[in-house]
């Protein structure tokens, strides 16, 4: 067998693994991984500017392609720089395997020079950590990280490597394991065949059904045969802020997000189903406004691969442990069999209310109460310029939520943003990961001047490696998000929402070496953004002044039913 | 509800961490914890006792069956079992009088005093936590220098066995 040192075994480990792309930084205790890396070429290495951004990179890569993103930082302070960016991933479930560089083993206590302790640190925020006890573990450590992330409900796995364990020579036999055998974990394949049938058989008797799709759809690659089960019933569709994109964004069953900032027909829908079909939504609080309040004429299908997300904060009448993919693909099968079908009379009627709800709102908002343009013009205009399939990576805040009301996705993983733990500072990096690994697609980063300053010195990375994103910040020169919850429970007391001292971001973006734009006006915007994606090699950054005054809804009432919502400043369900 | 749980954990640096990481994480409350190997020298058994309702001990076990180095959890409290807590109990016992009447109480709840000074004794007591918690309120009228408790232990009844 060949000989390698610790440092060789995890690059070639990586590559074993099929890695082609990690995101990292370098410093004293990860410094034999960083000259291993420099004598090889099958892995490749991009230097960030804050080890934050490479856990984004390397999550939205994942995202997109649903297979593990690697990112590499030192000990200390480059670990802890990380934490951010392992929490963003594991409340969003994303594979991703983080390699922290560890003091020597014999340090590991003493308070050494950049000692954290980042088992202890990362542990509420991984799905599983491993610490290197000794440089023959290597492999099998990396087998089981990227078996762990990927499989299951993925998430996060941080592998800790004191830098004794890395040391060049000494050397040890390498073989990477051809698979991997937990006695303590084994994610279930597929669902209980006996309570499918209940499901089926519960479904097939609503006459106000409605499913509900979220992020395990996505993540579980199960969009087509989620599609094919609602063409097959002709249900509407909702879908969390997660599943953008699962059913297509234009499909007439489709009825958009529900939720805190969901459509009004969506939000309806789910308040007066009789029977609601959860495919990989975890009920998350911003979906379900009160509790207490929730649906209460509906009985509740729930599907998930993790048993931890049913009945957690809504009970399951049936609850259904499993891979999505396999459930849908079962659950068709019952319905092409059955002789049973939802009763028509009772699903035209269904349809018929909910065509008056889309009547009703319908996602207007006013354009003549400001001489600036409206954030969710721009989104439109993006939607229209990109024919609704590029990948939108986004930040947080309204410039989020108006993307995701706004942007209507052709194809699942490509709505690309941090829901569960809300990272500013999630869009740049994240568009960037996206673009290196799919150069020939239209990658958009929308963000607000708030969020992108959280990562902004990513720009030079993207000069370096060449990573020609387009950047869309709607400008409201005010963290907006924060800024509309002063005015609707504060009595606009904006404490801390202004900014008065933003960058001329043109300027800024062209000494980093690209392209800037500022669009002042409606009428100037299409072409802008025409020009700017036509602009194929070059990062391009979009300044867009929007109103400040906006505010983004529909927004629901806190702790009412799903169907108490604001419409806008003065209307209210 | 009074709930015990019983984890057989990898005997693995951390794992422990990680169980009593979950509980405060999650705002799951901690009775008792004791933890200790188990003849198969990989494994290690862990109880642990916590208070809450259906929904929250139901969660207690789904997130605890998900740490990676947890290998099988039951519900105690689900079936029939027997659960069991040691005590050791420092008194002041510088009188006949005293020393009489703790003796009798001891005698009377099956425990043994297993060390004696001139001013003290020690009793050691086996039993469910119930009855440990009434042997103290039994003491009351004794003067206690000090409790140890080891936490709860427990097994299920018959043939019902948590392994491998
Ligand atoms: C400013 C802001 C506003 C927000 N407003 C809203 C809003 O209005 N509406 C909204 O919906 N969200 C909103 N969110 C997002 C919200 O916080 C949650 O992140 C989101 O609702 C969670 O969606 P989810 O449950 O579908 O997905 P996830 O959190 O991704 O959960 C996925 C679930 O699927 C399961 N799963 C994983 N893989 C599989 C598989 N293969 N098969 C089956 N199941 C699987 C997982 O176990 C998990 O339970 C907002 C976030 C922010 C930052
Ligand atoms: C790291 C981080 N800090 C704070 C917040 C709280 N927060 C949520 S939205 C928001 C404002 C975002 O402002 P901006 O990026 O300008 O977007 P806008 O809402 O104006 O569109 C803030 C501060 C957060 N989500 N993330």
């Amino acid at each position: 067998m060949e000989l390698l040192s610790g440092a060789e075994m995890v690059v070639r480990a990586l590559k074993d693994e099929g890695v082609e792309n990690i995101y990292g930084y370098p410093g004293g205790s990860v410094l034999h991984l960083y000259d291993a890396l420099f004598q090889q070429e099958d892995v490749k290495h991009i230097l960030v500017r804050h080890e934050q951004a490479a856990t984004h990179m390397a999550d939205a890569y994942a995202r997109a392609t649903g297979k593990a993103g690697v990112a590499l930082v030192t000990s200390g302070p480059g670990a802890t720089n990380a934490v951010t960016g392992i929490a963003t991933a594991y409340m969003d479930s994303i594979p991703m395997v983080v390699i922290t560089g560890q003091v020597m083993s014999h340090l590991i206590g003493e308070d050494a020079f950049q000692e954290t302790d980042m088992i202890g640190i990362s542990r509420p925020v991984v799905k599983h950590n491993f610490s290197v006890q000794h440089p023959e573990e290597i492999p099998s450590i990396i087998k089981k990280a990227f078996h762990i992330a990927q499989t299951g409900r993925p998430g996060p796995v941080v592998v800790d490597i004191p830098k004794d364990m890395t040391n060049p020579t000494d050397r040890y036999p390498y073989e990477y394991p051809k698979n991997v055998k937990l006695r303590s974990y084994n994610p279930v394949n597929r669902g209980h065949a006996g309570q499918i049938k209940k499901a089926m058989d519960l479904f097939l008797t609503a006459k106000r059904p409605v499913i509900l799709a979220g992020g395990g759809v996505v993540i579980g690659h199960a969009s087509e045969e989620l599609r094919e089960l609602i063409h097959l019933t002709n249900v509407p569709c909702t879908n969390t802020l997660m599943a953008l994109g699962a059913l297509a964004g234009r499909d007439q069953n489709n009825v958009g997000m529900l939720g805190m900032h969901g459509s009004y027909e969506a939000n309806m829908v789910m308040h007066h189903a009789d029977v609601i079909l959860n495919i990989g939504a975890r009920f998350d609080d911003r979906v379900t406004n009160g509790t207490d309040k929730f649906c209460p004429t509906a009985k509740i299908i729930h599907v998930d691969i993790d048993p931890a997300s049913i009945s957690k904060t809504i009970r399951a009448d049936i609850p259904i442990v499993g891979p999505a993919k396999n459930v849908l693909d079962e659950m068709l099968a019952i319905v092409k069999a059955s002789n049973k079908q939802l009763d028509a009379e009772a699903l035209k009627s269904w349809w018929e209310q909910i065509e008056e709800w889309r009547g009703r709102h319908g996602g207007r908002y006013r354009t003549d109460d400001s001489e600036l343009m409206k954030p969710q013009q721009v989104i439109e205009t993006l939607d229209m310029v990109t024919g609704g399939d590029a990948y939108v990576c986004s930040d947080v805040g309204q410039h989020q939520m108006y993307a995701a009301q706004y942007y209507k996705f052709n194809h699942p993983n490509r709505w690309i943003n941090s829901g569960g733990l809300g990272t500013m500072g999630f869009g740049l990096p994240a568009a960037m990961g996206v673009k290196l690994n799919f150069p020939e697609a239209d990658v958009a980063c929308v963000t607000g001047e708030g969020s992108i300053q959280m990562n902004i010195q990513e720009l030079s990375t993207c000069n370096q490696y060449d990573i020609p994103v387009k950047v869309i910040c709607l400008n409201n020169q005010s963290l907006g998000m924060v800024r509309q919850w002063q005015d609707m429970n504060y009595e606009s007391r904006h404490s801390q929402s202004y900014m008065n001292s933003l960058p001329d971001f043109v300027k800024l973006v062209e000494s980093y070496g690209h392209v800037g734009m500022k669009v002042d006006k409606f009428s100037d915007l299409e072409a802008a953004m025409r020009e700017a994606f036509a602009l194929k090699d070059r990062l391009v950054f979009m300044d867009v002044a929007v109103d400040p005054y906006e505010h983004v809804y529909p927004m629901q009432v806190p702790r009412g039913s799903m169907r108490d919502m604001w419409l806008s400043k003065t209307e209210r369900t | 509800m009074r709930h015990i749980i019983s984890v057989l954990l990898e005997n693995e640096p951390g794992a422990l961490s990680r169980v009593v990481g979950l509980f405060s994480q999650r705002n799951f409350n901690i009775e008792s914890l004791t933890v200790a190997p188990t003849d198969d020298e990989t494994l290690s058994r862990l109880t642990v006792t916590t208070q809450g309702d259906d929904r929250v001990v139901e969660q207690i076990t789904k997130q605890l069956n998900k740490l990676i180095d947890v290998v099988k959890v039951v519900d105690l409290t689900e079936g029939e079992h027997i659960e069991r807590e040691l005590m050791m109990i420092k008194l002041k016992a510088n009188n006949g009088t005293v020393r009489a009447e703790i003796k009798r109480t001891a005698d009377i709840f099956r425990g043994q005093v297993i060390d004696a000074t001139q001013n003290t004794f020690t009793v050691q007591l086996i039993g469910s936590s119930s009855k440990l918690d009434a042997f103290i309120e039994a003491l009351s009228g004794a003067s206690i220098l000090e409790v140890v408790r080891s936490g709860v232990s427990g097994i299920a009844r018959g043939e019902k066995v948590l392994s491998l």
